[in-house]
């Protein structure tokens, strides 16, 4: 036995053999972290949270329900009325999904604004990409469970994106449904992929933050971290930040789940499936919108569903459409503008895929994904050509100094 | 640049320490008391739901149940064993010294009226189901009934005799509610 382990006790001698407190000290306390980092970096965290928050009541809510066609819907029905706190576990489950989308859909436009997808942490942002496309399969999967009117026809709709492929699509459904149409061996195979699918997430969040620590994170200003007077240790400062920010987000999702919980649901969704009947406006759930807006836009079958598709894995390619060496929009003028209009026909294509599908709506889906598009396709590559920009500020501390300094606060030279 | 640090070393200096305490101890005990309540309502889901407890009373005919026959029934899932005895049976389990039993019960405190014995049908030991309800069965030494699981002998009255198991066959709770039918928990 060593000095060091008689000195210390249990904890240095678990250490020297597995270094777990050394890899939490390493990781959570002492981990140098950009100094000026704002609340849009609070979402990687509550992402985070939100992923533990949904495996446990989804675990606990498996244990009550029934993946069978003639059961499903009344073992869901048996859970708000006769599970002790069951509505409870069923509504922090269903809004957990959406507060998810939400919170992952701004810790997305925080990396594009800030362009965190850059060298070097393309990989930690193809892999988020990799992540978005595992919650956004979960989500579609978990909706299926509840086997009311909007479950089956969703099902159903999705399903038949695939037989949009020539040749290989009917047999590709065929294999989806596990028979002729959406049926009990399709909602079992849902079920059990439902249930398997976020510890796929947790693994690549797991990757995601490996990546994420071997350089640290990026900042609003996009500058590198050149010395130790950029950096603070990430506890106390950014662990209060985190909690503090963590606070406000279950405040505004319990004032969902207890005020308002089926308020970003359909109503369509508490009658039981019926495959002899097509409710007559079925939409998909809000997340999914702008998507469902592109693949409306498009006349052709195979070309919207392939345009839906795209416009996700345009994501991957991000890193090399946009080679501007400069990251942050902060010192882009011309990016930041192009930025926040594709933020804006982010919001239009979100709104019209609610619409009905006939119209002035079919002229605005179309040229909102036109823009859609030509963001990531057309303007990326060409500011990174030709963009000018003024001079950078020589470092984190400068950057965050000068901004005191010009704006005359006071709270700095009190 | 100099009068900035300065100003910083002082504040360090003027840090309140009760106050910095005072708010560590409310955010951390709000947190606790938050997550405790909260764990606790979601373990809670896995307590027996209220379409399981309305299921937790049954009513039973007896009049189809002729002298020295035996009837089963369900309740909460368990079986519950009814035995219409017998005078023999009877005089047998309340002849018995209560000395003598290893769980000490007499027969009297075990039925309502002596003709009828409700008994959870699970052995005391490891929770097998004991023989002894059909004809043909074994009944054990006793006369009442065998678990065949380990070896436990149960008497008329259903108390222990012989056997690993520690206890007597519990009695549910149930009360007659006419002459012939019995309500059970
Ligand atoms: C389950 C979902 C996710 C979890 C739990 C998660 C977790 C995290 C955490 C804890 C951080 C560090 C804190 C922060 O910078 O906000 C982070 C950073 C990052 N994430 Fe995610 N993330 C998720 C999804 C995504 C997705 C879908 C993308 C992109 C498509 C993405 C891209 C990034 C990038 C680029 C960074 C580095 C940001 C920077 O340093 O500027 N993440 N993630
Ligand atoms: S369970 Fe009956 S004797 Fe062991």
């Amino acid at each position: 036995m060593s000095k060091d382990t008689e000195k210390k006790g249990i904890t240095s001698w678990i250490d020297e053999r597995l270094p777990v407190f050394t890899f939490i000290n390493h990781n959570l306390r002492d981990y140098p972290t950009p100094k000026n980092l704002n609340y849009f970096w609070n979402f990687g965290s509550l992402a985070g949270v939100t992923l533990v928050i949904m495996i446990i009541t989804g675990i606990l809510l498996a244990m009550q329900y029934t993946a069978d066609t003639d059961l499903a819907f009344d073992s869901v029905e048996r859970i708000m009325r006769d599970v002790n706190n069951g509505w409870l576990l069923r509504y922090i489950h269903m809004n957990g999904a959406s507060m998810f989308f939400i919170i992952v859909y701004i810790h997305i436009f925080r990396g594009l604004y800030y362009g965190s997808y850059k060298y070097p942490r393309e990989i930690l942002w193809m892999l988020g990409v990799v992540i978005l496309l595992l919650m956004m399969a979960t989500a579609f999967m978990g909706y299926v469970l509840p086997w009311g009117q909007m479950s089956f026809w969703g099902a159903t709709v999705i399903t038949n994106l695939f037989s949009a492929f020539p040749v290989v699509g009917d047999y590709i459904v065929t294999f989806l449904w596990g028979g002729f149409s959406v049926d009990n061996p399709t909602l079992t195979r849902f079920f059990v992929l439902h249930y398997l699918l976020p510890f796929a997430i947790v693994g690549v969040v797991a990757l995601h933050l490996v990546a994420l620590h071997q350089f640290g994170s990026n900042n609003p200003t996009g500058i590198d971290v050149k010395s130790d007077g950029d950096t603070i240790p990430f506890h106390p400062y950014y662990t209060v930040k985190d909690y503090f920010g963590l606070g406000v987000y279950l405040i505004i999702f319990a004032a969902l789940v207890f005020f308002a919980p089926n308020f970003l649901g359909h109503p369509d969704n508490y009658i039981p499936a019926n495959p002899l009947q097509t409710p007559a406006h079925i939409v998909p759930e809000w997340y999914f919108l702008p998507f469902y807006a592109i693949l409306r836009a498009v006349p052709d079958k195979l070309m919207g569903v392939l345009l839906m598709f795209a416009a996700v894995a345009v994501l991957f390619l991000l890193p090399w459409l946009d080679k501007h060496r400069v990251r942050s929009a902060q010192f882009r003028p011309y990016y930041k503008q192009f930025y926040w209009l594709f933020f804006i026909d982010c919001m239009i294509l979100g709104w019209v895929g609610a619409m009905p599908a006939e119209g002035i709506y079919v002229t605005i889906s179309r040229a909102a994904s036109i823009y859609y598009f030509a963001f990531f396709l057309i303007i990326m590559p060409i500011l990174s050509r030709y963009e000018k920009i003024g001079e950078l500020p020589s470092s984190i501390s400068s950057a965050v100094l000068s901004d005191k300094f010009d704006k005359g606060t006071e709270n700095y030279a009190k | 640049m100099k009068k900035t640090t300065t100003q910083a070393k002082k504040d360090s200096s003027q840090i309140d320490e009760e106050k910095r305490d005072f708010l560590f101890v409310t955010t951390a005990g709000l947190a606790i008391a938050g997550g405790a309540v909260t764990a606790v309502s979601l373990v809670n889901t896995m307590n027996p739901a209220k379409d399981v407890l309305a299921l937790s009373t049954t009513e039973v005919d007896l009049s189809p149940v002729e002298e020295g026959q035996s009837l089963t029934v369900m309740w909460r899932g368990k079986p519950i064993f009814i035995r219409h005895r017998s005078q023999e049976e009877i005089d047998s389990a309340s002849n018995v010294s209560i000395e003598n039993l290893k769980h000490k019960a007499t027969d009297d405190s075990r039925v309502e009226n002596p003709k009828w014995l409700v008994v959870v049908g699970v052995c005391t030991h490891l929770g097998c189901v004991p023989l002894g309800q059909k004809i043909g069965d074994s009944k054990g030494e006793f006369g009442g009934w065998f678990c065949p699981c380990h070896g436990s002998h149960y008497d008329t009255s259903g108390r222990i005799r012989k056997g690993p198991a520690p206890l007597n066959l519990e009695v549910p709770p149930y009360k007659f509610v006419s002459d012939d039918i019995i309500k059970i928990g």
